[in-house]
């Protein structure tokens, strides 16, 4: 009894989560103002997190917090204000071929759904250990040793990339 | 099939992954497109840690899953100084109108 009660919340606080993301993430290809775009971005991400919570992997939701709100949402959040006249209210963003996108879009996505639903995916839940955090550091320095100093040269150069660019002047 | 196990993350990032690209292929703004783009690497980021759960590898997909997560705060980095260059050169960055590689 106990068991199924939990089974149960677990199924509810998955469709929360998944709606949560789901929605957000159609408002945010479908509304014109680019500003709410990115604060529907917001709740898309929160919701990723709740489902990977879900999935038992409590460090990259962390991450995911972290890395998307703090980092990536807040660079897109300047992308947005300098790249658009704040002084008229226009910050929207046009589109083309709406429908021919939406039909294409949509077949594509009932093809992979039906993929999904109709392969006979291999489950074997692993045991997964209460925190991940101490596993995953440790795969990252052995295993992943070379992949993980080569992102971390890989993140340098983006950084010194990202300000030569942005800073260039004209000559 | 209202229990939930694997195929629902995988539907899950299906439909998020179709967003995304909907996303890319409808919007003219160059920063929306980017948007897309975040909302597609989230749902295969989805599906590593969906198949680290539910297939018996240890913890190697959330790994992987950071990686992706590292590549896209680098992929975000570079666009927006690109797309910064692009506002300063055309003063719009409209995907559309940025053509002058076309005769």
């Amino acid at each position: 009894m106990e068991k199924k009660f939990f089974m149960n919340f677990y199924d509810i606080a998955f469709y929360l989560f998944a709606a949560i993301t789901l929605v957000s993430a159609l408002f945010i290809v479908t509304t014109r103002n680019i500003v709410h775009s990115a604060f529907y971005m917001l709740f898309t991400f929160f919701g990723i997190a709740g489902i990977y919570v879900l999935l038992g992997a409590d460090f990259i939701a962390i991450v995911q917090i972290l890395v998307y709100v703090g980092g990536i949402l807040i660079l897109l959040l300047f992308g947005v204000m300098l790249t658009n006249k704040i002084t008229n209210v226009e910050i929207r963003t046009g589109t083309v071929h709406m429908l021919p996108a939406a039909i294409a879009t949509a077949i594509f996505m009932s093809a992979v759904v039906a993929v999904m639903i109709w392969t006979e995916w291999k489950s074997e839940p692993a045991q997964i250990p209460l925190t991940t955090t101490k596993d995953i550091g440790y795969l990252l320095i052995n295993d992943y040793v070379l992949i993980f100093e080569l992102l971390g040269i890989l993140l340098l150069v983006a950084l010194i990339g990202a300000a030569s660019i942005a800073r260039r002047d004209k000559e | 099939m209202l229990q939930v196990g694997l195929t629902h993350f995988l539907i899950i990032s299906a439909v998020l992954f179709s967003l995304g690209i909907y996303g890319i292929i409808t919007r003219k703004n160059a920063v929306m497109v980017l948007m897309g783009i975040e909302l597609v690497l989230n749902s295969a980021n989805i599906n590593f840690v969906a198949f680290s759960r539910f297939g018996n590898f240890g913890l190697n997909g959330q790994v992987i899953a950071l990686f992706v997560i590292i590549l896209a705060a680098a992929e975000a980095a570079i666009a927006l100084a690109i797309v910064l260059n692009i506002y300063k050169t055309f003063t719009n960055v409209n995907v559309d109108e940025i053509d002058h590689l076309k005769e």
